[in-house]
């Protein structure tokens, strides 16, 4: 398995199902998706409340599993995976930011930085330097020992890209990072994450509803009737 | 070790629950502990009972005497190495309430007999050399501060003395323990001295402790004994020291059972407490674990980390409560006339320490096999 990108593709989903059972009731939710997203790019997955959007990012992430079709990620088959290899390779290259930010509460912003560090050898010393980096990147470095509930929610979604890019992953998807958030706060996390698209060159995949956040992004997609097109439907 | 502070961090969670938790963890162990004591304070005689002992008594009751001529017809029986007689002398120290035992003996044949008392030579000597000289258990003169050279009155209601008054007796040595379960709590003071100032019964003692040759051969020694006195005025009962005092303890129950009864009843509940404790805090951070997950932690280092948790407060609690019950024997026995031997055995311990990891064990697996089992895009969804 390479992760090395084939012709710039990063992301490649083909004939992607999924479909998801309610009882005795099938839900369709996607059905014969195609996707491609290639490395460096800052893409943005538009589309109604309850179209599929998660369930896409989930795939890709390695989360949740194709009911047919295939993901590949880097070259590496996602769908083919064991949950044991998943894991692991969700450690090596995927940074997960999430509506809720969904810190650990018990644990201080540095900490909540560290939890993906801890599944790699680094040392201790190592793992510091790493923290240290990555909540100077998101603009933290005067509240590292700060917990989560003394934080602004602006704050805590900066402690958790930081907590998502730390390991330096391949891919960042973010579900409505903004969701939660006032448009000035908001437009700092999406100035933060363009930051990091244009001058570390990460791939980024962010879903959101605001349109606003969606031009920040490279490229916008548009998830409906589990399909995606490049055109906002009507 | 990485992620201690990540399984140490959960306690902090609800603190009051964590806290009410591990008190009743803690208060368990502790009873656990206690009950341990107890057990081994009302057992302490029969561990130390000396499988070379017989102990020989009066056919009827204890409380008949025998003659103390029955030592030297015993020492000539085959099989017996040694005999020597003990009366209940039932001294008084100043008021009722002082209880211990306190025996007339010989000198001479004590250490032999009891080797699991031991006592610097000079003391012996100086016991030998003094008519009124008493030797007293280490933890009876730590009792009322006794030394060597003091003098006790003791005052008999079933042994006046000729003189009408009290006993006097000289302290001349204090008895240690070759083990920690040995009884230290006697006063033993010398024959010829009580046989001499008592008003009656001269010549009559309580029973014998005899040593065998041979332990496999006790029943048959005490059988021999047995005939020896057959038919006559003072007939004997023989029996191993062991039997004679578990039958004794006997009498006040199967105490090994009570203790595992009360011990297993409190631990099953417990076991309930800590482990709805660990469930409730398991199914409160299903999105945290959702997200430990889409970070990459393994479905095996999920259920490590949950089991670790569980581990950590049965072992912290537990850890606690065996803790006190053990500093509470560090002070001695809070009743030494009752329960001299007072410590928490090693084994018990062990046994302990094996029980709050089965504790942290039981209560931990089922939580810890749920957040293993638990989807991923499933637990994200649950707050959406
Ligand atoms: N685990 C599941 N079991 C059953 N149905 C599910 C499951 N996950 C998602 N669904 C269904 O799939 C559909 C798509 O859900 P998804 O969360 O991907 O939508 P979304 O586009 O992210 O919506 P939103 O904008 O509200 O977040 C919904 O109808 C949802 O109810
Ligand atoms: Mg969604």
């Amino acid at each position: 398995m390479s992760t090395a990108p084939r012709n710039g593709v990063l992301v490649h989903i083909e004939g992607v199902d999924k479909t998801f059972r309610r009882g005795s009731e099938e839900i369709h939710v996607l059905s014969n998706l195609n996707l491609e997203v290639k490395a460096g790019e800052f893409l943005a997955l538009m589309g109604p409340s309850g179209s599929g959007k998660s369930t896409l990012l989930n795939l890709i992430g390695g989360l949740d599993r194709a009911t047919r079709g295939t993901v590949s990620i880097g070259g590496d088959r996602v769908d083919q995976m064991s949950d044991r290899e998943l894991a692991g390779w969700r450690a090596r290259h995927i940074g997960f930011v999430f509506q809720f930010y969904n810190l650990l509460p018990v644990l201080t912003a540095e900490r909540n930085v560290e939890l993906p560090l801890l599944l790699t050898h680094l040392s201790k010393a190592e793992r510091r330097k790493h923290v240290e980096t990555a909540l100077h990147v998101v603009g933290l470095d005067h509240r590292t020992s700060a917990y989560p509930r003394t934080l602004s929610g602006g704050e805590q979604q900066r402690v958790g890209i930081a907590r998502a890019i730390v390991t330096d992953p391949t891919i960042l998807l973010c579900d409505e990072p903004t969701g939660d958030l006032d448009r000035k706060t908001g437009d700092e996390i999406l100035s933060l994450l363009q930051a990091l698209n244009r001058d570390q060159g990460k791939t980024i995949i962010m879903v959101t509803h605001d349109p606003h956040a969606s031009h920040r992004a490279s490229r916008t997609v548009y998830l409906n009737k589990g399909q995606l097109s490049a055109e906002a439907p009507e | 070790m990485k992620y201690f502070l990540l399984v140490a961090s959960s306690l902090r969670r609800k603190k009051l629950r964590t806290a009410l938790t591990m008190l009743s963890v803690a208060v368990a162990f502790l009873l656990f502990g206690v009950l341990a004591i107890l057990k081994q304070s009302l057992t302490a005689g029969i561990d130390v009972a000396d499988a070379s002992r017989i102990i020989v008594r009066h056919r009827v009751s204890i409380i008949q005497t025998l003659p103390a001529a029955y030592e030297a017809r015993m020492e000539r029986l085959s099989g017996v190495a040694d005999a020597m007689h003990l009366t209940w002398f039932n001294g008084i120290y100043q008021d009722p309430k002082n209880f211990f035992g306190n025996f007339p003996v010989k000198p001479e044949e004590f250490f032999s007999m009891y080797p699991e008392y031991v006592m610097p030579e000079e003391e012996k000597a100086a016991w030998q050399r003094t008519r009124n000289g008493a030797v007293v258990g280490r933890q009876l003169a730590d009792r009322f501060g006794w030394k060597v050279g003091d003098r006790i009155p003791l005052v008999s209601p079933i042994w006046p003395n000729k003189s009408g008054g009290a006993w006097e007796f000289e302290v001349v040595g204090i008895l240690d323990g070759a083990k920690k379960s040995t009884d230290l709590s006697g006063f033993y003071f010398r024959y010829d001295y009580f046989d001499e100032g008592r008003t009656y019964g001269e010549g009559q003692v309580g029973w014998y402790s005899v040593r065998i040759k041979d332990p496999r051969e006790a029943a048959a020694v005490a059988r021999a004994i047995d005939e020896e006195f057959a038919n006559s005025y003072a007939e004997t009962k023989a029996e191993p020291e062991g039997a004679f005092i578990q039958g004794w303890a006997q009498q006040i129950g199967d105490i090994g059972a009570i203790v595992t009864a009360i011990v297993g009843a409190v631990f099953f509940t417990i076991l309930l407490v800590a482990g709805n404790t660990m469930a409730q805090a398991v199914r409160e951070r299903t999105e945290e674990i959702g997200v430990l997950k889409a970070m990459g932690y393994s479905n095996g280092l999920v259920l490590g980390v949950v089991l670790a948790e569980s581990f950590l407060i049965a072992g912290l609690a537990g850890g606690a409560g065996l803790g006190f019950a053990w500093v509470m024997t560090l002070g001695g026995s809070p009743v030494p006339a009752m329960l001299p031997v007072f410590y928490l055995p090693g084994r018990e311990l062990v046994v302990g320490a094996g029980l709050v990891f089965v504790l942290g064990f039981l209560a931990g697996i089922l939580p810890a096999l749920q957040a293993m089992r638990l989807q991923i895009a499933v637990a994200l969804r649950r707050q959406a």
